[in-house]
């Protein structure tokens, strides 16, 4: 899969969590969840359930714990995905 | 001056009516909101039908926004932000995103039990090791104060959120607390109100206390029979109610509609002594509670023209009339105009006090008392009693000055509350 296509997937997954919707009109690997895109930290885990779905993988909690940016979470999602 | 409590908002979510306007047309036309559910059918249920509010995807999103609704799988929590938010607009108050929280503002909003369908969910999920999967909401789904706490940060309110529970006696005393709040002087005005969840797994264990009815399950609008000799016990319900009180210099100063007074009330319990048991009342405490609210609202017992009562359609039917007339010394063609809105909406439980309250409201308002529908062969015990004229059939045009209203339930807990007209 492509990055492109994994970061295309991935801000569909967060969409509806954002309460900072500027923050979707630049969406790229430095983009952070808490900061930019002001989503809540407890909806954090959901966002990694739907990864979890729509990926078909499995992400435990210290792979999460690092999952601050678009880039983290693409890079955790690439090497599930690889293993 | 002691403050003056006056209802300023309403919003309703009933087996028979959501929404203000629904309700009162329902009331109005004696329509009732029983169904048959083939899902209790499926679970081998005795009594397979039961009281639902009808709530559309259309108006779910009226209430929630998309992040809320992911998941949302508690009925309770539903019915009660429609009801509340719904109380909240008709009372002219508005909502703010940004700024401070709305410190004379509080919420009082009971349940029995919350979101037992998320529930559910999680335990199967816990149960097949799977608990990681659980989301972030399955806590404020199902704790007993999720409804205050998803109503108090819709609304903003930053004065006392919390949530009571005593059983079928919720509502009522909910809006009792929230009158003493504001009575007290620290809150100007006050959500009050009470939901309860719809379905198999709050339904089953009255089903399995064979008390609610089993032989109408091909024929629903007619199983719930207050006052009725063929009553044969209540059937299940749910849905939520909610009222706005306000300190009246308040409503006053900005100008609110008013759509009745609280005058008082009292709760008790029968301490399960005597009579009183888990699931039955006190007699002495039922009586007690009536004539202390009474008392504490300045009212003589022949000044109340109408009660609306707790009347379940169970043999203890009866015996509330006999407490009435005991503790009101009147009996008779002297007794007071009294219905029962189980008829048409069933039992909602912990949403009955005060889906009842906004009905009781609603005819003092309007003008009107609503008919008992399924009680054309008043109990025997009940026309000993009070002249059977004082149950009407069908809606009547009547000015209510003063309702007395009262919600009895399980734990010997009563409560009693009366509502007058206001007059500018």
């Amino acid at each position: 899969m492509s990055e492109k296509e994994i970061i295309t997937r991935l801000k569909k997954i967060v969409e509806p969590y954002v309460q900072r919707i500027e923050g979707m009109a630049n969406f790229h690997e430095e983009t952070d969840f808490l900061n930019d895109l002001q989503i809540n930290s407890a909806n954090l885990v959901d966002v990694v359930l739907d990864v979890e779905d729509e990926f078909d993988i499995e992400i435990d909690n210290d792979s999460m714990e690092g999952m601050l940016t678009v880039g983290d979470a693409k890079s955790i999602i690439q090497k599930k995905l690889a293993s | 001056m002691s403050k003056r409590v006056v209802i300023t908002g309403m919003g309703v979510a009933a087996p028979n009516g959501v929404g203000l306007d629904n309700f009162q047309n329902a009331l109005k036309q004696t329509q009732s909101g029983i169904r048959f559910f083939p899902e209790l059918e499926e679970l081998k249920f005795s009594c397979q039908i039961g009281g639902k509010p009808e709530i559309t995807e259309e108006l779910l999103q009226q209430y929630f926004t998309p992040l809320q609704l992911r998941g949302l799988n508690s009925s309770g929590i539903v019915y009660g932000v429609i009801s509340g938010t719904d109380a909240w607009k008709d009372a002219g108050l508005s909502i703010t995103d940004t700024g401070s929280p709305d410190w004379d503002s509080g919420i009082i909003f009971g349940t029995g039990i919350l979101g037992v369908d998320k529930f559910r969910e999680a335990i199967h999920l816990i149960d097949a090791g799977k608990t990681r999967r659980l989301g972030s909401t399955s806590v404020v789904q199902t704790m007993a104060s999720g409804i205050s706490a998803y109503l108090g940060g819709i609304l903003g309110c930053g004065n006392q959120v919390t949530t009571n529970s005593s059983a079928c006696t919720t509502g009522t005393e909910a809006l009792l607390m929230g009158y003493d709040r504001i009575k007290a002087g620290k809150a100007k005005r006050m959500l009050v109100g009470s939901c309860g969840d719809h379905g198999p797994y709050i339904w089953g264990g009255f089903d399995a206390m064979r008390i609610l009815p089993n032989k109408f399950n091909n024929d629903p609008e007619k199983a719930s029979r207050p006052m009725s000799e063929s009553a044969a016990g209540f059937v299940p319900g749910s849905g939520a109610g909610a009222l706005v009180l306000e300190d009246l210099e308040s409503a006053n100063k900005r100008g609110a509609r008013i759509y009745a007074e609280v005058l008082g009330g009292e709760v008790n319990s029968g301490g399960q002594r005597g009579e009183g048991s888990m699931t039955a009342a006190n007699n002495e405490a039922v009586q007690r509670c009536i004539k202390t609210a009474l008392k504490n609202s300045n009212i003589k017992a022949d000044e109340i023209d109408t009660i609306n009562g707790h009347l379940t359609a169970t043999t203890r039917d009866s015996v509330e009339i006999l407490n009435w007339t005991k503790a009101l010394k009147r009996e008779g063609s002297d007794f007071p105009d009294i219905n029962s809105l189980k008829g048409m909406t069933g039992h909602c439980l912990s949403a009955s006090g005060s889906i009842e309250s906004v009905a009781s409201v609603l005819q003092i308002y309007k003008g009107f008392m609503f008919g008992n529908i399924n009680c054309d062969d008043v109990h025997p015990e009940i026309s000993k009693l009070i002249d059977p004229n004082k149950i009407p059939n069908e809606k009547i045009n009547k000015k209510i000055n003063i309702l007395a209203k009262a919600s009895f339930g399980f734990g010997d807990v009563n409560a009693v509350v009366l509502f007058k007209k206001y007059i500018a």
